[in-house]
């Protein structure tokens, strides 16, 4: 019952999202997403995947999503007009992956291919062979110690992307204001409205 | 600047070592409860983002320089995959932990404190490496764009 509503409650902040057109906005609503699938994971027992979730998802990627907001603009561009191929591409798209689900075995089912493998080893002797009382550490960092090595790569690369992209991070200026802080967190009560038809509130001279 | 503002001040003062706390918490601790190198990683670096935007990014790299944070990105990718190469000079596999400690069990226990430490370390970093990037490059090397005139020019 819970999962019927956190998926329904996700599903209409999808919706939402795709139709709003205040990027600001957008970004909150995305962080709300993250906490419903944080939700869902608890309910489903996969606390250390909703840790995750919650701090990465709803936390962080806000921040940084507010932080390109403020290198770039808080507005959505005008919108091309819908195309008929676009909506049946996606149509026959949603259409696979929905007929996809139905080969998934049903939730929890012992006899899931998940549940016949390497799960019930790791069950069963990780106590014995690794030690952590948090079966979930035993298989993230040792079990599967090259695959978290990799994950840790891929942080890695990640800031090292940013600071190729984007550019070191200068030392701010003694008087600068903006420097200190990033405009897309000092947002104002009197932002123009996100509705607004585009251009009309460019104050570019 | 939000430092003008108490209430946020007081309560950002209160809230930021109980943030940092919660995740050497969760650092080491993971062994036993939910968590781990990754979420500590990543809430330690919230406490320095959230002190970055109540005090200002200035203030912030003051406490960890860029080039700290820098350094200690590579780093933490290091601790990793030396505890590797260590396991491979004590005779045994890359990063089979058993080999580190007294007996077997000794071992992986040590092996995953160090790897989850670096795991935390690079993410923390890199986290704060991305932040100050971001909120550093404003008007340091882009003229004002579009929405930043909206955000403040009114």
């Amino acid at each position: 019952m819970i999962l019927i509503a956190l998926l329904l409650f996700m599903a209409v902040t999808a919706f939402w999202l795709v139709w709003l057109r205040d990027l600001f906005a957008v970004v909150m609503l995305s962080g709300i997403y993250s906490l419903f699938a944080a939700a869902l994971y608890v309910v489903m027992d996969a606390v250390d995947v909703a840790f995750t979730e919650a701090a990465v998802g709803a936390g962080i990627s806000t921040v940084f999503m507010l932080g390109t907001l403020s290198l770039t603009t808080t507005r959505e561009k005008g919108r091309k007009k819908p195309s008929a191929l676009a909506l049946v591409l996606v149509f026959v798209t949603g259409g696979v992956l929905i007929y996809g689900t139905f080969d998934m075995p049903r939730y929890g089912d012992a006899n899931a291919p998940i549940n016949l493998n390497v799960a019930n080893r790791y069950i069963e002797k990780s106590a014995g062979e690794v030690g952590p009382p948090n079966i979930v550490t035993s298989v993230l960092a040792s079990y599967r110690g090259f695959d978290t090595l990799g994950e840790t790569a891929v942080v890695f690369t990640a800031a090292i992307g940013v600071l190729i992209i984007i550019g070191r991070s200068k030392p701010a200026p003694r008087n600068s204001e903006t420097l200190s802080q990033p405009a897309a967190f000092r947002r104002r009560r009197d932002d123009p409205p996100a509705q607004e038809p585009d251009g009309s509130g460019d104050p570019t001279p | 600047m939000m430092v003008d503002k108490t209430l946020l001040r007081v309560v950002a003062k209160l809230l930021i070592p109980l943030i940092l706390l919660f995740a050497l918490y969760v650092q080491f601790h993971g062994d036993f409860g939910p968590g781990g190198g990754f979420q500590a990683g990543v809430i330690f670096a919230v406490a320095f983002i959230l002190y970055a935007l109540i005090f200002g990014v200035r203030m912030a790299r003051r406490v960890i320089p860029a080039a700290v944070s820098r350094s200690l990105l590579a780093l933490g990718v290091l601790i990793y995959g030396g505890t590797g190469v260590v396991a491979l000079l004590q005779g045994g596999e890359f990063l089979d932990y058993g080999v580190l400690g007294a007996t077997r069990m000794s071992g992986q226990h040590l092996g995953i404190y160090v790897i989850e430490f670096g795991v935390g370390l690079t993410v923390a970093s890199a986290m704060i490496t991305i932040f100050y990037t971001f909120a550093g490059h404003e008007s340091a090397t882009v003229p004002f764009r579009k929405g930043n005139r909206n955000a403040d020019g009114r």
